[in-house]
């Protein structure tokens, strides 16, 4: 028995490779070969695909959009959560566990409902095809999961922090800028990436509320396959680097969140 | 400059945390709050901070009222029982930072923070991180703040309860050494009244919001205003019972009782409570254990020097502590010596009448 406890992971990372392989490997295909033959590797190797999306506007351009919006919604999400959490961490007011739980239930909602309003009223303020409508909509969702994530990480520091610095003779900003958030660094740090990575992924409303100024990337892609048939080695091409910046900053935050899953709330 | 409650009440909710309280506290020694957890030590601390504002009263420091003033503009520094300290910042900053807030000059912080924690021993550390150091010397690290800043009022909110026994007597030392001839009023709250005794100076019982008692160390232990400070101020748990005056003896049951001397003959026939420390009850006869008394044994712990016996004396438990081994086998009667020159008798109000 024992000498087979490798089969189990081992086939588990096996599975949860292949499509991620089978993604790399059709980006260095032609598209005939894709849809011709099955091969397990590219029989005619080629970096036309990636070269088609690094010169062409339309490409580039998605991504570009994508991580100007993701990038701004990140910022603003944690930015407004940290007052908002820390408010829930250390003070008691009425009604403070039920709008608590309100905010979750924000996140809980299905984008779609929220669709159809936001495009009325973004289009409504003259923000249509911006990138900060997109990033102001993801706020929907980012917030109320940054609050919840970063509550955890706060309600973990002892309210004496706080006590000390103020005997101490720091005002509240500058104890909370120059003392508690680098304390609950790590806690920002994991926020951060799951804000980043909710908006990298988010489509709906981030293609409900665009057209071509901001469109992102994803939807560049869905909209490239409609209209040129199935460039099916593009697509796969340009699928590739979209997991690219989520592997980047799992990367970069990878001690945090594992510190993270220790200590507070993910 | 003084420290002074003037009828403080502190109520969060519906519940109180500091009943209405009035207090002076002494320059010339550590000023002890000594109660057992939920007394409200931190409570009350937290208003002489100026962290929180009393529901009703004044504080008055050093002649004026500061009641309303915050506390980053009085001048107070804290300690607390958890380690804390600045995570983000180095040992030498943690203490400086006072300093660097009330922007003093950066020859004037070197040389204080040089000064402390030369005391504290922590030269070596101050380029360290406070996670990088032992529960003792980030308990040091936050008392080297204190210190650094000299401010009017010091205030240790049990700052050795979370250290290990050897730490904790070393520290405990050094404290009274390092405050004395600052000038400044230093507030000190345990739980434990060996400690309290150990750092003299004046000591308030509390229990539950109250401040039950407050004088020099040595009187409250030795003459407790009423019950609840005896028993608070006594560890092990200090022994009570009924008993009842006449005919010029104390009555505690058919078989025991002693007669009444000194000032003790002024009370009226009647019922008493009665209170005796522990160590005045033995095993053994000595000259001045004169009442010998029966009860079934119920828990014996023994520790190198000394013997801490519970036993049942008419369905109330009483403690006996002494030194030397003394073993009984738990649940059989044994009989203990009481030293009833010791005794202190209280009224209906609990109040001391006779000692």
């Amino acid at each position: 028995m024992r000498r087979f406890t490798w089969l189990v992971p081992t086939l588990y990372i096996l599975f949860l490779m292949l499509p991620i392989y089978w993604l790399l490997n059709m980006s260095f295909k032609t598209t005939n070969e894709i849809l011709g033959v099955f091969t397990l590797w590219p029989r005619e190797f080629t970096l036309d695909n990636y070269r088609k999306i690094f010169t062409d506007p339309t490409w580039y351009n998605g991504y570009l959009n994508s991580l100007s919006y993701v990038v701004m919604n990140t910022v603003i999400s944690v930015t407004a959560a940290l007052p908002a959490a820390y408010a829930f961490s250390r003070y008691r007011f009425l009604g403070d566990k039920h709008l608590f739980f309100w905010l979750l239930t924000n996140r809980m909602a299905p984008p779609a409902v929220f669709a159809l309003p936001f495009f009325q009223l973004y289009s409504a303020v003259n923000l249509f095809d911006t990138y900060i409508a997109v990033a102001l909509a993801h706020c929907l969702f980012n917030i109320p999961l940054a609050v919840w994530i970063l509550e955890g990480f706060m309600s973990g520091v002892p309210k004496e922090l706080d006590e000390t610095a103020y005997v101490d003779g720091y005002p509240f900003w500058r104890f909370f800028v120059k003392i508690f958030i680098p304390t609950i660094a790590a806690g920002i740090g994991v926020a951060a990436f799951f804000c980043f990575m909710f908006s990298w992924v988010e489509l709906l409303l981030a293609k409900t509320l665009t057209s071509v100024a901001a469109k992102p990337i994803a939807a560049t892609m869905t909209r490239t396959a409609s209209t040129a048939g199935y460039e099916l080695g593009l697509l796969a091409a340009a699928g590739t680097l979209t997991i690219i910046p989520g592997a980047f900053v799992i990367y970069f935050v990878r001690n945090y969140i594992a510190k993270g899953f220790a200590l507070g709330r993910v | 400059m003084t420290l002074e409650l003037r009828h403080v009440s502190k109520r969060v909710g519906a519940e109180m945390y500091i009943y209405e309280s009035s207090l002076e506290f002494r320059e010339d020694g550590f000023n002890i709050l000594l109660g057992t957890t939920l007394a409200g030590k931190t409570s009350l601390m937290q208003l002489m901070a100026g962290l929180e504002r009393p529901t009703s009263g004044e504080i008055w420091f050093g002649g004026k009222n500061v009641t309303g003033v915050s506390v980053q503009k009085r001048n107070v520094s804290m300690v607390h029982q958890q380690f804390i300290n600045y995570p983000n910042f180095s040992v030498f900053e943690n203490i400086a930072s006072p300093l660097r807030v009330a922007r003093l000059a950066r020859a004037e912080i070197d040389r204080r923070v040089g000064e402390v924690s030369e005391m504290l021993r922590l030269t070596p550390m101050l380029d360290r991180r406070p996670s990088e150091l032992s529960g003792g010397q980030q308990q040091r690290t936050a008392l080297a703040r204190a210190l650094a800043k000299d401010s009017d009022l010091v205030l240790l909110d049990e700052p050795l309860a979370n250290l290990d026994y050897k730490l904790r007597e070393e520290l405990r030392d050094e404290l009274p050494r390092l405050f004395r001839d600052r000038g400044c009023t230093v507030v000190y709250a345990t739980s434990e009244p060996t400690e309290a005794l150990l750092l003299g100076g004046y000591t308030a019982t509390m229990h539950e919001g109250r401040i039950t008692q407050f004088g020099e160390t040595a009187t409250v232990y030795r003459q407790p205003a009423d019950l609840l400070s005896a028993q608070v101020f006594s560890d092990p748990p200090i022994n009570t019972a009924t008993v009842t005056k006449q005919n010029g003896r104390f009555v505690l049951s058919e078989a025991v009782s002693w007669p009444v001397s000194g000032n003790q003959e002024a009370l009226r026939d009647g019922r008493y409570a009665v209170a005796i420390r522990p160590h005045h009850v033995t095993p053994f006869a000595q000259e001045k254990n004169d009442v010998r008394i029966e009860g079934r044994v119920l828990v014996t712990e023994l520790s190198g020097s000394e013997s801490v016996v519970h036993f049942d004396l008419g369905g109330q438990t009483w403690i006996s502590q002494s030194h030397g081994i003394h073993a009984f086998e738990v649940g059989a009667s044994a009989s203990f010596h009481v030293d009833t020159g010791q005794c202190m008798y209280f009224g209906d109000d609990n109040e001391l009448l006779a000692a």
